[in-house]
């Protein structure tokens, strides 16, 4: 048999708005940016990709499930996305309820708000799975079995730490460099664990469609679903599984609908399921489709960003470094407070896009667009950053203390 | 090539600029005649500085900006007239290339600024030389929006709409060469200026400006700004920002280097504003005590309202400066590592400085990052640059006319 795993992660980050250091001390919404048109409008975002991409891709995927019984498929979805959505999109909350309602769609487990937390306190990082866990039950009715990480970082301690949790599953990047020889496209037992199965990306196949499909300069353009079947079929003689894994947006957002990126997507499930050798599988089901070919290691950590395949892009300078510093540094007063809509606004700062927001590296390479960013620069987004933190601290010390008197 | 100042007899960054583009230029094979208004001895190797009159060096720029005519210091070489004015000084300029194209026929006349552009004109015009236009600034820059000497708009449009093909020192320059004057986009190549590392050993031992030394002990981050204190350097959102930011994060301390017309008035401003214990005014400064300024400030300010290319940024950054410059400075296109704003965004301005002086991590990846890249923007890839353009205009050479 062979497999199609089909896999689409949900993201939406709470963009800071501009949060200049007059700010700081009497206006505590980090969040709401006045200016319609401004790139750290979340509302306009939001609506913008919901109609580009949420809207048709979800449509798309229920007539598949709908027509082609075989087809299956799994998601992740943050908390800042469902958060989000159920205020600016209320209806692709529905979409989804109904897709996972049909059984053939899974939910993957992660961060609720996208954080590195993992990297940095452990403590709060079990705190946002265990309220990632909730909030997809509460909506969903279901509970996670497989565990992603934030930009599918990845390393034993994590699979470890997944494996004690009880997940039977967990995601990686397929990487030249930790597998080698080897074949994505079989189940691996991550090193010095005894349960838990790891699933890699075939970053090939898959990067195929999610950066290349629309490449006009890429030697296979333009992608047919013919050729790319005979791409899937010939790279199964290396292991039954292709996993396919890729964000949401790509259909529809990153690359636009006029490139027949949706067309492509739904032929190719009609031609996939029609073939009797075929299947489709949940990232459950992958797991459970056959045992541990073999252990694999990664002692360091591998996401799937960039072509160094780390955490560079988050965690490469030191403003990064300072900014993640000092948010984790106010985790215990900030939890003491009970004040929810502080530890809210405290969280949603954890969000990797933040410091992503701040990536100095391309800076080197000359390719100063590479990084998708709503703002000028990594120093601007940095200093809006750390004002927003100083009002923080500023709320922190309200709480305790009483209100210094102001000018 | 037509320019008005070579180093050592330069006021500002253009004869910086013109040395050094020569200089490269020669490298690939230029062969160079520079005309200069006035007697000196440069003694390069790699081209012919020729005199176009007797002159003192110290009066080529006449009454250009005053507009009334300067006593002329009675030097037995200097000509024999007893007055000159700018306008008198580009007139014998002018003279002098005619006489010069009777003899020879450069492949290309290379025109720095409207102080040339009338010599420019001149070769063109009749001995059918093309004519390169290079803007290091333009009369919008000096004299603020709309202002300027009406003159000097006239000759610096006519030399526009006669070259063949203009070079401008940066977008923003680009952009006002095209709405100021309505030049057509295509006819105007950008070549922002480079960077040489300069020659003279230099050493900060910390004797120039001992009570800062005393006040960066104490904790507190200095912030200077370096030029003439005049509208286009936007002293006096800088000023007010200044005054913000203090207000936050009181260790801080403003040097403003330089002097202009604007200084009684900065000085008035700072007291106002109940800053003046944290503002030092150090008059007119060069050669080590300007150096040091650099070498004593963590943080330099460009708070440019309009600046077309912005050179000393770049000895800022090369002296491990943090830079804030304006958006409207052209060295801000070729440069990632700063903070940029809008020069009346004075809440940003302010914002920057405090976090700057808050945070070790935003000062060091400035600083680290600028490394990288002031060093990098080469005089060569200028050259190149004027090589190509050089190569399209030299088929617009008529050889008889």
């Amino acid at each position: 048999m062979r497999s199609i795993v089909l896999y689409l992660h949900m993201h939406q980050p709470w963009r800071l708005k501009h949060y200049n250091i007059f700010s700081v001390d009497h206006d505590h919404d980090y969040w709401t940016e006045k200016d319609w048109y401004a790139g750290t409008n979340n509302e306009r975002i939001f609506k913008k990709v919901a109609d580009k991409s949420y809207r048709p891709m979800l449509a798309r995927l229920e007539k598949c499930i709908n027509t082609y019984e075989g087809f299956k498929f799994s998601l992740s979805i943050t908390g800042t996305f469902l958060d989000q959505a159920e205020q600016w999109a209320p209806d692709v909350i529905d979409t989804l309820k109904r897709l996972v309602k049909s059984g053939r769609v899974e939910i993957v487990a992660e961060t609720y708000y996208h954080s590195l937390a993992f990297f940095y306190d452990r403590e709060e990082f079990e705190a946002q799975v265990k309220l990632h866990q909730d909030r997809i039950y509460e909506l969903f009715g279901v509970r996670s079995k497989v565990y992603r990480n934030t930009e599918l970082s990845y390393n034993n301690e994590l699979a470890r730490w997944a494996d004690g949790y009880g997940f039977k599953g967990v995601l990686a990047e397929g990487w030249d460099k930790i597998l080698e020889w080897r074949s994505p496209n079989f189940v691996y037992r991550p090193e010095g664990c005894k349960n838990i199965k790891l699933l890699m990306k075939n970053y090939r196949l898959s990067d195929d469609v999610a950066f290349r499909f629309s490449d006009k300069h890429w030697k296979e353009w333009p992608l047919t679903v013919d050729k790319y079947i005979q791409w899937l079929e010939a790279a199964t003689l290396r292991g039954p599984l292709i996993n396919l894994f890729m964000d949401f947006e790509t259909f529809g957002e990153n690359i636009w609908e006029d490139t027949g990126i949706f067309e492509f997507f739904e032929h190719l499930v009609y031609r996939w399921d029609r073939d009797k050798d075929n299947n489709f599988l949940t990232v459950s089901e992958a797991c459970d489709s056959a045992e541990p070919t073999a252990e694999i290691s990664m002692p360091w950590t591998v996401t799937w960003a960039d072509t160094e395949r780390d955490l560079s892009a988050w965690l490469g300078n030191s403003m990064q470094h300072e900014a993640m510093k000092a948010i984790y540094d106010i985790k215990s007063e900030v939890l003491a407070t009970g004040d929810e809509t502080l530890i809210e606004d405290w969280r949603r700062l954890q969000t990797s896009d933040h410091p992503y927001y701040m990536c100095t590296k391309y800076f080197n390479d000359g390719d100063v667009h590479a990084y998708f960013s709503p703002y000028d620069s990594p120093y601007d987004a940095f200093l809006y950053y750390m004002n927003s933190l100083r009002d923080m601290r500023g709320r922190l010390e309200g709480v305790t203390k009483p209100k210094r008197s102001k000018k | 090539m037509l320019g008005w100042e070579l180093p050592p007899h330069n006021s500002g960054g253009l004869g910086v600029a013109c040395l050094n583009l020569s200089k490269s230029l020669a490298n690939m094979g230029a062969d160079i005649d520079f005309v200069v208004p006035y007697e000196a001895e440069h003694n390069l190797e790699y081209m012919k500085v020729i005199s176009a009159m007797r002159l003192d060096p110290l009066i080529r720029y006449g009454g250009a900006y005053e507009s009334k005519e300067i006593e002329v210091k009675k030097f037995h070489k200097t000509d024999t007239k007893q007055t000159v004015s700018i306008r008198d000084i580009q007139k014998t300029y002018c003279e002098f290339i005619h006489k010069y194209l009777m003899q020879y026929k450069p492949d290309v006349v290379h025109a720095h600024d409207w102080l040339t552009y009338e010599a420019g004109i001149l070769a063109k015009k009749h001995f059918g030389i093309p004519l390169v236009a290079h803007v290091h600034a333009t009369e919008f820059d000096r004299g603020g929006a709309d202002g300027g000497n009406p003159l000097i708009h006239q000759i610096e449009y006519e030399g526009l709409i006669w070259a063949d093909k203009i070079i401008a020192v940066s977008q923003a320059t680009k952009n006002i060469i095209v709405e100021r004057y309505g030049i057509p986009p295509s006819k105007i190549d950008v070549a922002y200026n480079g960077w040489t590392m300069p020659d003279e050993e230099y050493h900060y031992d910390g004797s120039s400006y001992q009570y800062l030394e005393g006040l960066k002990k104490k904790g507190y981050t200095i912030v200077s700004t370096v030029g003439r204190f005049t509208l286009q350097k936007g002293l006096f959102h800088l000023m007010r920002a200044a005054a913000r930011a203090i207000s936050i994060h009181p260790k801080m301390v403003f040097l403003f280097a330089g002097d202009g017309e604007q200084k009684e008035q900065l000085m008035r401003m700072s007291a106002d504003l109940g800053i003046s214990q944290n503002v030092i005014f150090t008059g007119f400064i060069r050669g080590k005590q300007l150096r040091d300024i650099y070498s004593i400030s963590d943080v330099f300010v460009m708070s440019s309202v309009s600046e077309p290319f912005g050179l000393t940024a770049l000895e800022a950054a090369h002296h491990g400066n943090a830079l804030i410059v304006t958006k409207q400075s052209g060295v801000g296109e070729v440069l990632h590592s700063i903070v940029r704003y809008d020069f009346w965004d004075e809440d940003k301005l302010a914002g920057a400085l405090v976090n700057i002086a808050e945070s070790p991590a935003l000062v060091n990846s400035l600083r680290d990052g600028i490394k990288h890249e002031y060093a990098r923007i080469s005089w060569d890839d200028v050259a190149k640059k004027c090589v190509e353009v050089y190569d399209e205009v030299r088929k617009h050479k008529r050889n008889r006319f």
